[in-house]
């Protein structure tokens, strides 16, 4: 099944001004430490890194351990200087990857 | 007779191997630490929302805001949010810049059990400050198979 995202961010942006980026990726977020009703330890699936470039530079990382709950939630703020193309991208156990592009308009 | 014998060896295994296989994750304090470096954490700049009576620890709401004009000259670079009682102390970690014009930051979290959670913020100085909120968890994370 095909991984979505939702991403939720103000276009266009006012020039200038602080806008929220908020981000949900569908993932399970497996901890690992979880037995299915056999007993057996349910393996640790984890999304573990995201991170958001505005044309190529880095606006924004995190690292999520399994504490983070289930199709992880993240929301940061970005100082709308700049129009261009973000891409919103995350990596995780089980070379698991994704990644969505969102252009940053200016008003 | 048997079997009850058998839970209760169960039990008492349960009860040595707990406490050990805890003690190989570290404590809250030196994992802290640990992230900190050299830097002593400070009481301040930092506030760390969430509720403290949550119903349900599968997915917590957190937003960690930080004191900071978020310049080139004084930022925030990282935000580390850790708890206490879960399988592991850490929870995430964010990295920002100046570029962010705010340091605050949400996400969604676990809680296992009732606990205390930290969050901690490394400015641009290096300085290093920390909230601290005690919380109390009626439905905990983790426990449905």
């Amino acid at each position: 099944m095909a991984t979505r995202a939702l991403i939720h961010l103000p276009s266009p942006a006012p020039r200038g001004s602080v806008i929220e980026i908020r981000c949900t990726l569908q993932h399970p977020m497996e901890t690992g430490h979880r037995r299915d009703g056999n007993g057996r330890l349910q393996p640790r699936d984890i999304a573990s890194r995201f991170e958001c470039r505005l044309d190529g530079s880095l606006m924004f990382a995190a690292d999520l351990y399994p504490a983070v709950a289930a199709n992880p939630y993240l929301a940061f703020a970005l100082r709308a200087d700049r129009a261009g193309s973000l891409v919103f991208s995350w990596t995780g156990d089980g070379g698991f990857r994704h990644q969505e592009t969102r252009p940053l308009v200016l008003a | 007779m048997r079997s009850s014998r058998r839970n209760t060896a169960i039990a008492l295994l349960a009860v040595v191997i707990a406490p050990a296989l805890r003690a190989a994750e570290p404590t809250l304090a030196a994992a802290i630490q640990a992230w900190a470096g050299g830097a002593m954490p400070r009481d301040g700049r930092v506030t760390l929302q969430i509720a403290e009576l949550v119903e349900n620890g599968n997915a917590v709401p957190v937003t960690v805001r930080v004191d900071s004009p978020m310049t080139a000259a004084a930022h925030v670079t990282e935000i580390a949010l850790f708890n206490q009682r879960n399988p592991q102390r850490e929870v995430a970690r964010f990295h920002l810049g100046p570029h962010n014009g705010r340091a605050e930051v949400s996400t969604r979290i676990r809680l296992a059990t009732s606990q205390r959670l930290v969050a901690l913020a490394r400015l641009s100085d290096g300085s290093v400050w920390q909230h601290q909120v005690d919380v109390l968890v009626t439905l905990a994370a983790c426990i449905e198979t």
